[in-house]
C-alpha cells in the first residue's frame, strides 16, 4: 500500500535559555495513503511538533521524512498539504468565502486536479448561505468548519489537523467529529489528527498513535477495529469502552 | 448584519413576531436619538449659563465675552476668519499627510530590519519629548517664515503616534496566520499585503485619529512665531489687542475644523474596517 507519510528516526530539539529540550526522539512511522491516524498523548509529548514537521513548519534536527514520496517542502509547494489549526486562524478582515479562497490567491494559487469548488466545500461543511459573513459573526464550531473548507480548497492529499476541536463544547465537537468522517470518506484524503481526547482519538482514527512525553517518542500504535461508518452511538458499545480503557491505561504510564 | 439576501440557514433561527420587532426597533431608535440630542442639549444649556453669568456678574468683555458677542464676530467677520483658516488648514493637512507617510514607511522598515529600529527609535523618542512650543522656534529658524516650518511641526507631531502604532500593528500578527501563509507557500510580499497591512489598519486608524487633532494644534502653534496669517496668528493678535470676542471666535473656527478633520478620518475608518467589531471607538 502506498505511503502518505514516512518518518525514519525523526528527532527534534529546541534550544532555549534553560537548555536544550528534546521534543521528539527517533520517531519511526508509516502512514498509509487514504488512512485516518490520530495522535494522542499527554501535553508536551510533541504531537503538535510531529504534525509541524510533516507540514514543513519545523525542520527536524535528525532523521528522514518523506511526504507523499517527496520532501515536505516539495509537498507543500505542490499544494498537497492542508492544515487546520487549533483556533481556526481565519483572517478577520475577510468574509467566509474570501477566507476559503485564500489558498487560491497566494503562493501561485494552484489547485490540484480533483479539487472541489469553494461553494461545494462550504456546502460540504454545512455553511451555505454564510459566504458573506465575517468571522466575528460565526460561532467557534462554524469557524472551524470554515477552516476545514479552506484547508481542502486546493485539493490536498494530506490533511493535518492540530487539535481542531479542542476549544469547542462537547455537543459541537461530537457533531463535527461525525461530519469530519463524512468529509474524509467523500474526499479520500489522508488525515492526521492531533487530539488530547481519548474518545475523539478512538472514535475518529483507524489507528491511534500513542506518544509518551519527555522526550516525545512512540509508545504504541493501536489499531481501531470499530466498524465503519462510525456513529456516535458506537461509543457505548463494549468494544469502544474496552478500547478507550486500554488507551487510558497506556496514557497513564506515558 | 449587512447582507441583503437572507441566507436560508440563518433565517431558520429566527421567527416572525412583528410586535416584538417593532418594540425592538423603537427602542433602538430612541437610543440613537438620545445619543444625538443629549450633547446638543448640553451645549445649549452651557451657552445659556455662560450668557447669563456674563450678564448677571457684569463681566467685562475683554475678560470673558458673552456668547452673543462671539456669535456676532463669527457672523460679521466670517470671510476674514475663513481667509485665516485656509493657510492653517493647508499646513495641518499637508503635515498630517507627510508625517504619517514617513511614519508608515519607517514602521515598515522597522518590521523588516530590527537593526534600524534599534538605531533610530531612541532618536524618535527624543524628538518626541521636545515640547511643541520649543520645536516651533527651532523649525522657524531652520525653514524660514513661510508655510514650511508649520507643515514640519504638524508632520513631526503626527509622526510619533503613527510610528509606534503602525510598528506594533505590522508586527503583532498571530503566529498561526504566518504558519498558514507558509503552508500556502506565500511570498513575503503576499504576507505583507494580505496579513500585516490589514492587521495594522485598526492600529493605524487609532493613530490617525489622534494625529488629526494634533496636526491642527501643531500648525496653530507654528503660526505663533512671526506669522501674519492663520488661526495661530489671529489668536496672538486678538490676545494682544484684548479683543476677546475675536479670540473666542477664532478658537471656535479652529476647533470646528479640527473636529471635522477627526470626523473625516472616523468615517474613513468605518468604511474600511467594517470587519472590525471594535470600530467606532
Amino acid at each position: 500500500m502506498a505511503v502518505a507519510v514516512q518518518c525514519e528516526r525523526i528527532t527534534v530539539r529546541f534550544t532555549t535559555e534553560r537548555g536544550t529540550v528534546t521534543a521528539l526522539e527517533n520517531i519511526d512511522l508509516a502512514i498509509p495513503r487514504g488512512s485516518f491516524l490520530t495522535l494522542l498523548g499527554p501535553s508536551g509529548c510533541g504531537k503538535s511538533t510531529l504534525l509541524r514537521v510533516m507540514a514543513d513548519l519545523i525542520e527536524p534536527s535528525g532523521g528522514r521524512i518523506s511526504v507523499l514520496g517527496d520532501a515536505p517542502a516539495t509537498a507543500r509547494l505542490n499544494r498537497e498539504i492542508g492544515f487546520v489549526f487549533q483556533d481556526a486562524a481565519l483572517l478577520p478582515w475577510r468574509t467566509v468565502l474570501e477566507n476559503v479562497t485564500l489558498p487560491l490567491e497566494v503562493g501561485g494559487g494552484k489547485a490540484l486536479p480533483g479539487a472541489r469548488s469553494p461553494q461545494d466545500l462550504l456546502a460540504l461543511v454545512g455553511l451555505t448561505g454564510w459566504e458573506q459573513a465575517y468571522p466575528h459573526e460565526l460561532s467557534g464550531g462554524m469557524r472551524q468548519r470554515v477552516a476545514i473548507a479552506r484547508a481542502l480548497v486546493s485539493g490536498p492529499r494530506l490533511l493535518l489537523m492540530d487539535e481542531p476541536f479542542g476549544a469547542l463544547d462537547e455537543i459541537t465537537r461530537d457533531r463535527l467529529n461525525e461530519e469530519l468522517l463524512q468529509v474524509w470518506e467523500s474526499t479520500g484524503t489522508t488525515i492526521v489528527f492531533v487530539t488530547h481526547s481519548i474518545y475523539e482519538a478512538a472514535f475518529l482514527g483507524q489507528k491511534v498513535l500513542l506518544l509518551a512525553a519527555r522526550p516525545g517518542r512512540v509508545r504504541e500504535l493501536v489499531p481501531v477495529t470499530l466498524p465503519t461508518p462510525r456513529r456516535l452511538a458506537m461509543r457505548e458499545t463494549p468494544e469502544f469502552v474496552a478500547l478507550a480503557g486500554h488507551l487510558r491505561r497506556v496514557l497513564e504510564t506515558c | 448584519m449587512a447582507n441583503q439576501a437572507e441566507p436560508v440557514t440563518m433565517a431558520s433561527a429566527f421567527t416572525e413576531d412583528a410586535e416584538a420587532q417593532a418594540r425592538f426597533l423603537a427602542r433602538k431608535r430612541y437610543l440613537a436619538w438620545r445619543g444625538r440630542l443629549l450633547p446638543v442639549a448640553a451645549v445649549i444649556v452651557f451657552l445659556l449659563v455662560w450668557w447669563q453669568a456674563v450678564k448677571i456678574f457684569d463681566i467685562q468683555p475683554f475678560i470673558a465675552p458673552s456668547p452673543v458677542a462671539v456669535g456676532q464676530v463669527l457672523y460679521d467677520r466670517f470671510d476674514m476668519l475663513m481667509a485665516n483658516l485656509l493657510p492653517t488648514a493647508i499646513e495641518a493637512v499637508s503635515g498630517f499627510i507627510l508625517g504619517n507617510l514617513a511614519a508608515i514607511t519607517l514602521a515598515t522598515a522597522f518590521v523588516y530590519r530590527k537593526t534600524m529600529e534599534e538605531a533610530l527609535f531612541p532618536i524618535a523618542v527624543m524628538v518626541n519629548t521636545i515640547p511643541v512650543v520649543a520645536k516651533a522656534p527651532i523649525l522657524v529658524l531652520l525653514l524660514g517664515n513661510g508655510m514650511e516650518p508649520k507643515i514640519a511641526i504638524a508632520a513631526i507631531i503626527c509622526f510619533f503616534p503613527t510610528l509606534v502604532n503602525m510598528t506594533r500593528g505590522l508586527r503583532d500578527v498571530r503566529a498561526e496566520q504566518l504558519e498558514l501563509m507558509r503552508i500556502l507557500s506565500a511570498t513575503p510580499r503576499e504576507v505583507f499585503m494580505r496579513i500585516r497591512v490589514p492587521n495594522a489598519l485598526p492600529y493605524l486608524f487609532s493613530a490617525l485619529k489622534i494625529a488629526a487633532s494634533t496636526a491642527v494644534i501643531g500648525a496653530i502653534v507654528g503660526e505663533w512665531i512671526g506669522s501674519t496669517k492663520g488661526i495661530g496668528a489671529l489668536i496672538i493678535q486678538s490676545t494682544y489687542n484684548f479683543d476677546s470676542p475675536l479670540l473666542y471666535a477664532t478658537i471656535v473656527v479652529g476647533s470646528t475644523f479640527s473636529a471635522l478633520f477627526f470626523g473625516v478620518i472616523s468615517l474613513a475608518e468605518k468604511r474600511l474596517l467594517r470587519w472590525n467589531v471594535t470600530h467606532g471607538v
